[in-house]
């Protein structure tokens, strides 16, 4: 066991991992910050996105070791600072972008990563950007929205089912 | 996955010191090995990350054309490489999805010559040289087979310097559930000639289509490939496709290609 540090959404933590421990497992078994969440575990359905150093990766698919010192962010770290819903978990809530909710974690980070680098997103960019990540529930449309609207585009012309 | 020591050097030196042990393994951004020893299909004593050796970062035009060193993820490498080698950066932003792009590097690609894997066919294709912690190995003489590589023992892949073409594409048909390339061909047109590397579809991993590259090198357009055909006998075969299925796919993506290039 060695000791790992980084900064997850903004607080400075560390713990014990092995060299196999992945980010996912230390985040969640580690940390207790079980909103990030493990699909598949074979890095094909993007539920365990999170940022590190802003940039979005499939926190099942990297050691702990490997980011040690870098800044974490998870799904934890987009509420706003009294609680409530952050603009893209609201914008998903509101154009119903999830029912099960368990792929919710990973399209909102994945989400988050897109609006940082192309604020105004086409639907077809959102689409491609969000490939990474399988949702079975929604057939994506409602998702497509929600990020279009949390973009601050006018989603009213965008197919409803 | 079975447990290990993990290492992470900051210099070539170091790394290459730690992988001279009995049982050490590089990783780079791990987007397939990590899966891989998931699987348990290795199992190393030692893994040492190359991804905090800042020698081993970036893009930068040099001696020989575009030098890409080894650790750069593919979504630096498509931001970066655009200016300079636009159809390299444009195959960097479509290798698998955005996260993997995050932590996926060239090196560890081509060190591990998966014969579906994007960046070998620009490797083969651009004439490139792979530069290792020992040598410079000419991209001809790099590629040998399935996964197989002129990579050494404790040898590691340090940058990957790209000559630039006047003229190039990457056209590839996107396998979508493990997003590889069912096929993928780049084209190159320098001034001495066209070079293509495909990817995808030989039985032996990526190679070079030298009746195409004769055509193409007398008459730059489409239209010359159109008396070639492609030999399914060295072509893969799989669920997803027949080795006809592929040779055709080899033949429409190079006219595409060529196409895309302009």
């Amino acid at each position: 066991m060695t000791k790992v540090s980084m900064t997850v959404n903004g607080r400075a933590v560390s713990g014990e991992v092995e060299g196999r421990t992945l980010l996912s497992s230390f985040l969640r078994e580690g940390l207790g910050l079980t909103g990030t969440h493990v699909g598949c575990d074979t890095s094909q359905c993007g539920a365990c996105v999170v940022h590190v150093d802003g940039q979005p990766v499939k926190s099942c698919t990297v050691f702990a070791s490997d980011v040690a010192g870098a800044q974490v962010r998870t799904i934890e770290g987009m509420a706003n600072a009294d609680g409530s819903l952050g603009v893209i978990q609201q914008a998903f809530q509101d154009h119903h972008g999830l029912q099960c909710g368990f792929c919710t974690p990973g399209m909102v980070m994945s989400s988050a990563a897109l609006l940082a680098e192309n604020p105004k997103p086409t639907e077809a960019e959102v689409r491609h950007y969000l490939d990474g990540n399988i949702c079975r529930c929604t057939g994506y449309h409602n998702i497509v929205k929600a990020v279009m609207a949390a973009s601050g585009q006018d989603v009213s012309a965008l197919a409803a089912e | 996955m079975h447990n290990f020591d993990f290492a992470k050097p900051s210099t070539i030196a170091d790394a290459a010191k730690a992988l001279a042990a009995d049982g050490a393994q590089a990783l780079s951004g791990g987007q397939t090995l990590i899966p891989t020893m998931k699987q348990r299909l290795a199992a190393p004593a030692t893994l040492v990350s190359l991804t905090g050796i800042a020698e081993m970062q970036g893009v930068c035009v040099g001696d020989g054309g575009l030098h890409i060193g080894a650790a750069t993820p593919h979504a630096v490498v498509a931001k970066e490489a655009a200016k300079h080698y636009p159809a390299l950066a444009d195959l960097a932003g479509g290798i698998g999805d955005p996260a993997v792009r995050s932590r996926g590097t060239i090196g560890g690609s081509i060190a591990n010559n998966d014969p579906a894997a994007c960046y070998p066919s620009a490797v083969l294709a651009s004439g490139a040289t792979v530069v290792t912690n020992k040598r410079k190995i000419a991209a001809d003489d790099y590629f040998q087979g399935l996964f197989s590589t002129a990579l050494e023992e404790g040898e590691f892949v340090t940058s990957v310097v790209f000559p630039i073409p006047q003229k190039a594409a990457y056209v590839k048909f996107n396998q979508p559930a493990s997003r590889f390339a069912l096929t993928g061909v780049f084209v190159a047109k320098f001034a001495n000639g066209v070079r293509v590397g495909v990817t995808g579809a030989g039985n032996d991993g990526v190679f070079r289509w030298a009746e195409a590259e004769r055509a193409l090198s007398a008459d730059f357009s489409a239209s010359a490939l159109s008396g070639l055909k492609v030999d399914p006998a060295g072509m893969n075969a799989d669920l997803h496709g027949s080795a006809a299925y592929r040779a055709n796919l080899v033949k429409v993506l190079t006219g595409r290609a060529v196409m895309a290039a302009g």
